[in-house]
């Protein structure tokens, strides 16, 4: 390993460490309000929520390394399937659940 | 062998399930004509054997065609399979609309479960097995050669995507013979198609033949998206790429993305029918409106799938005939990629009338409208393209044309039935049949005959007879309106589709009008099989060896017609929109490059072939029951996959003196070619080299 | 020092191999996209359950009744440390000569991932004798239909795993071999985002609702 290499070594390995300590962290965290049953019910679901979306960018981030400096490419592709999922997903669950209401 | 234990080596399968022996022990109108279909196919296929053992065709078959990882010939094998299938499906049509002229207080020749098996073939052959394949054929055979690329970027993936298509068409053929397809339409809604009130291997060979084509165009679509985003020419940026390209793109782009839901739900039914699982039964907690909204999921967006690579064609024809550069570029780009993203918003509009509340129906109404938009925009780009053009109407141009008009009143029809109310009034009537008949032939299929009028003398070297080209034509527009505007006035008259038996005398005379514009639709398919066997008996007089016979504008006319297996014996450098036509006016075309490298290509594999012919077996042993086939032809699939990655020599080289040697030779061709004034292009002066106005 | 522009998603090989580097740029582009693909799988899965979880219980088992959160928490920690050891494989394969580092990180991890897998199945045959089996209602249909998925999909990373080790042995650390590592992490990496969303939004939720 040239010196470059072993710069570059510490900031990769230090990516990989610092994404799974921020991982098994905010896992724990979500774990434990459940467990323990902190806060209300509704602001619990809602936490767990946001606790899963921010351990998701952790894992874009750290261990896929998807970041604005990423190809211009990937970033597009990253977004807009983000959009597509939300489209899917929201739409589904729109439609199913206003069909459930009216069902009942 | 015990009688019995064979018997259960081909799980449920019987004698009975032959569809000639069927008809043997139940002789009757319906089942001979569908052992007559079955007999037609068996026929043909052992017609094609013996021609190919007589003129001793099958070595080149094998190693020039079926092995061959060549994206142009994996383009025109399917394209191939899409004629095939158009023939079937289209008789099938002409079938059906028979039945219904004749069927007012009379039960016609066909069983109601017959015509249920044949609207569910009909539908699910021509956007599966007709449209699907000649979109991704075409997409295959020109948009590499468009962006300057000598290959997609995953040769062997882009044969399997061929091959899994192929063996979904090929589990549909054997369902002519053996045992019964779904009769649940192409749409396959359950409970229906549930075991309870579908049991037997109908619905398992629609579930199983729709799931392997489902993943072959997923695998089809990665492969051109990143095939256009990593695979361009030098200086062939994004929006220097001629708009095939770009609806290509977005083509692909949907196929990522829609094909999944479509999968899944499949998958789902598979297990309520094999596994006793609850997604869309009656009972226990399953929810049959879920399919609906995961069928048109992928639905929705896959009319845009099929319907963006035509405007890609229409673009490149319309500006090619009228001698301009396509009017808007950014605009029609813009609009393409609009449509892309709204056609994932708009999937509600399938089923308005589910039970949702009127909310969620207006949301999903006006985006449905909002589509109208950027299609609107395009329609105004062809139309300002060809004013002040030199216009020539060869068949490509006419079939444009007539695009064009026909389109406009579907789109109009569409945007009557994105009213909720309205569509409630008209669901499920053959209105909607008319509307997207009206749809997706002008949009898809006159799309395709325009794009294989245009681009054949590319890929065979010889120029289509026009003469036939152009009856055809009239046969396919006048066929068009004879059949499907009685369609319209009877869905408003209240005729509700799929329907074997009327009771309303009122109804006979426009069936009667539909029928014969059903058999004028079947004519203009004639005349194009007619057409294509006149054009290749006068293939002498036809060739356009120099390769640029309609004064072409993009990159594709730059190469000898057929082109050479490596497309390009020198990557172009491309400086602006118009790649080719830059190229001509600078005075450049032709000119021979400093210096030739080896180039390298994919050899051929039989990966493919393997993987297709177990796919088949998998199907057909799934729709069967004959698990210990579904386990094997499972090993062989993943085993292939697996063998092939401990393959090490997977390319070969062409040495640049061969490249040289080649590549001069045809420069020095096209040099002694006469230039073709463009009045005469449809005659045998025509020999593909244009003459450049400047 | 300025930041090497990345390539690609993953590990970039960058300097260390400038010729892998250099080929790896569309292949692995193509495998990213094949993986958002499988994504809009999930989700329609996810979306599926999110429904029939509520709606389709059908009188049966309620996910509180059949959920062992204790045993999904150690599932995920188990599938998130290999997630770990993957990276340390990836650094391996990026700036170690030898493959022994290579080797023993891919064996942990599959060990990990064998060991997720195992704890999957004990829960599923515990579901399975209460009860609660697939073909008992809408909601347990689309549970097994979500996770078993995203088993299979792991299961099959395990096959893949396998079949590098073997032709790390083979051919020792070729081009071919390296890319095939740099999707295989990817594909690691993104099911571990899947069972993320699995634990969080099938098992968190339902047993806090």
């Amino acid at each position: 390993m040239t010196d470059k290499h072993v710069e570059t070594y510490t900031q990769d390995f230090r990516s990989y460490c610092i994404g799974g300590l921020l991982a098994l962290i905010l896992t724990s965290l979500a774990f434990g309000l459940v467990v323990f049953e902190v806060l209300p019910n509704f602001e619990r679901l809602i936490a767990i929520s946001v606790l899963a979306v921010a351990q998701i960018i952790v894992h874009f981030r750290y261990f896929l390394h998807i970041s604005w400096h990423s190809h211009r490419d990937d970033l597009q592709l990253v977004l807009f399937t983000s959009l597509i999922l939300f489209l899917m997903v929201g739409g589904t669950i729109w439609i199913l659940f206003n069909l459930h209401e009216q069902m009942m | 062998m015990t009688a019995e234990s064979s018997f259960s080596l081909l799980g449920i399968l019987t004698a009975q399930d032959i569809s000639f022996v069927h008809t043997f022990e139940h002789p009757g109108m319906s089942e001979f004509i569908d052992a007559s279909a079955g007999g037609v196919m068996v026929m043909g296929g052992i017609i094609v054997i013996a021609l190919l053992t007589y003129y001793r065709g099958w070595h080149a078959l094998w190693c020039d065609w079926l092995t061959s990882v060549d994206h142009k010939k994996v383009g025109i094998m399917y394209i191939v399979v899409a004629f095939v299938m158009l023939a079937r499906a289209i008789i099938e049509g002409v079938l059906m609309r028979y039945q219904q002229s004749i069927a007012v207080n009379d039960p016609g020749i066909l069983s109601p479960d017959h015509f249920g098996q044949l609207f569910s073939t009909h539908g699910s052959i021509m956007i599966f097995f007709v449209a699907m394949p000649f979109v991704t054929g075409m997409m295959n055979y020109i948009m590499p050669q468009q962006i300057g690329a000598r290959d997609v970027s995953f040769p062997l993936l882009n044969a399997i995507s061929l091959w899994l298509t192929a063996a979904g068409a090929a589990l549909v053929m054997i369902s002519l013979v053996v045992g019964k397809f779904s009769t649940g339409g192409w749409t396959a809604y359950p409970p229906y198609t549930g075991i309870e009130f579908s049991p037997g291997e109908g619905v398992d060979y629609w579930i199983w033949s729709i799931s392997l084509a489902s993943i072959g165009s997923t695998l089809t679509g990665l492969n051109f998206a990143t095939t256009i985003y990593k695979n361009r020419a030098p200086g062939m940026t994004l929006f220097r790429m001629p708009l095939f390209c770009w609806t290509s793109l977005c083509t692909s782009i949907l196929m990522i993305f829609a094909m999944a839901p479509l999968t899944i739900a499949t998958l789902m039914l598979a297990l309520d029918r094999y596994a006793g699982f609850h997604f869309f039964t009656n009972d226990l907690g399953g929810n049959m409106m879920n399919y609906a909204n995961l069928f048109w999921l992928f639905g929705h967006p896959e009319v845009y799938i099929l319907i963006l690579p035509a405007f890609g064609v229409f673009s490149e024809v319309i500006s090619t005939f009228s001698g301009k550069t396509i009017y808007g570029y950014k605009s029609l780009v813009i609009a393409t990629m609009s449509i892309a993203v709204l056609s994932f918003t708009v999937w509600l509009h399938h089923f308005f009338t589910m039970g949702q509340g009127a909310n969620v129906n207006v949301i999903f109404g006006i985006a449905t409208m909002l589509i109208g938009v950027p299609t609107g925009v395009k329609v105004y780009d062809w139309l300002l393209t060809m004013v002040r053009g030199r216009i020539r109407l060869t068949t490509a141009m006419l079939f444009s044309v007539m695009f064009l008009v026909t389109f406009v009143i579907g789109g109009l029809t569409g945007v009557i039935l994105a009213n909720p109310p309205v569509d409630f009034a008209v669901h499920n009537s053959l209105f909607l049949v008319a509307h997207f008949h009206n749809m997706v032939i002008p949009g898809v299929l006159f799309g395709m005959i325009a794009g294989y009028q245009f681009w054949f003398p590319k890929a065979f070297g010889f120029r289509l007879a026009e003469r036939w080209g152009k009856v055809s034509f009239w046969c396919w527009s006048f066929g068009f309106y004879l059949t499907f505007m009685p369609l319209y006035v009877l869905g408003l008259m209240g005729a509700m589709r799929r329907t074997v038996e009327w009771f309303r005398p009122e109804y006979l005379g426009w069936l009667q009008v539909s029928f014969v514009g059903a058999l004028l639709l079947f004519s203009g398919f004639l005349f194009l099989c007619v057409q294509l066997v006149v054009s290749i008996r006068q293939r002498d007089q036809r060739r356009v060896p120099a390769g640029d016979p309609w004064d072409g504008r993009s990159l594709e006319w730059s190469n000898s017609s057929p082109p050479p297996e490596y497309n390009f014996a020198v990557i172009p450098d491309v400086t602006g929109q118009d790649a080719f036509t830059r190229i001509k006016q600078q005075g450049q075309a032709y000119a021979s490059p400093i210096a030739y490298e080896d180039i390298v290509v994919p050899k051929n594999s039989i990966v493919a072939p393997v993987i297709g012919i177990a796919a088949i077996m998998f199907g057909f042993a799934l729709v069967w029951h004959i698990w210990w086939l579904v386990v094997f032809s499972f090993v062989c699939m993943w085993g292939a996959v697996i063998a092939r990655s401990f393959v090490t020599e997977t390319e070969r080289v062409i040495p640049a003196s061969k490249v040289r040697a080649d590549h001069e030779a045809w420069l020095q061709q096209v040099r002694e070619c006469a230039t073709t004034p463009r009045e005469q292009e449809n005659t045998s002066v025509n020999v593909g080299r244009a003459e450049v106005l400047t | 020092m300025k930041r090497q522009p990345l390539l690609h998603p993953g590990l970039n090989l960058g300097s260390t191999d400038e010729y892998s580097h250099d080929v790896s740029e569309p292949i692995i582009f193509g495998f990213w996209v094949f993986l958002m693909a499988d994504l809009v799988l999930f989700a329609i899965l996810f979306a599926t359950y999110a429904s029939m979880s509520v709606q389709g219980q059908a009188g049966g088992p309620t996910p509180i009744d059949v959920f062992d959160l204790p045993s999904a928490f150690i599932e995920t920690m188990l599938l998130l440390t290999s997630s770990i050891t993957f990276g340390m494989a990836s650094l391996a394969l990026k700036y170690k000569a030898d493959s022994l580092h290579l080797v023993f990180w891919l064996v942990l991890t599959f060990c990990l991932g064998a060991g997720f897998i195992g704890m999957e199945l004990r829960d599923f045959w515990v579901m399975i004798q209460q009860g609660a089996v697939p073909q008992r209602s809408g909601f347990l249909s689309s549970f097994f239909l979500l996770v078993a998925t995203h088993g299979i999909h792991v299961t099959a990373g395990l096959f893949w795993m396998l079949v590098l080790l073997l032709q790390l042995r083979v051919f020792g650390r070729t081009t071919e071999v390296k890319l095939r590592l740099m999707r295989l992490a990817l594909f690691w990496h993104m099911l571990d985002i899947v069972w993320v969303c699995i634990f969080t939004f099938v098992y968190l939720f339902g047993v806090a609702q």
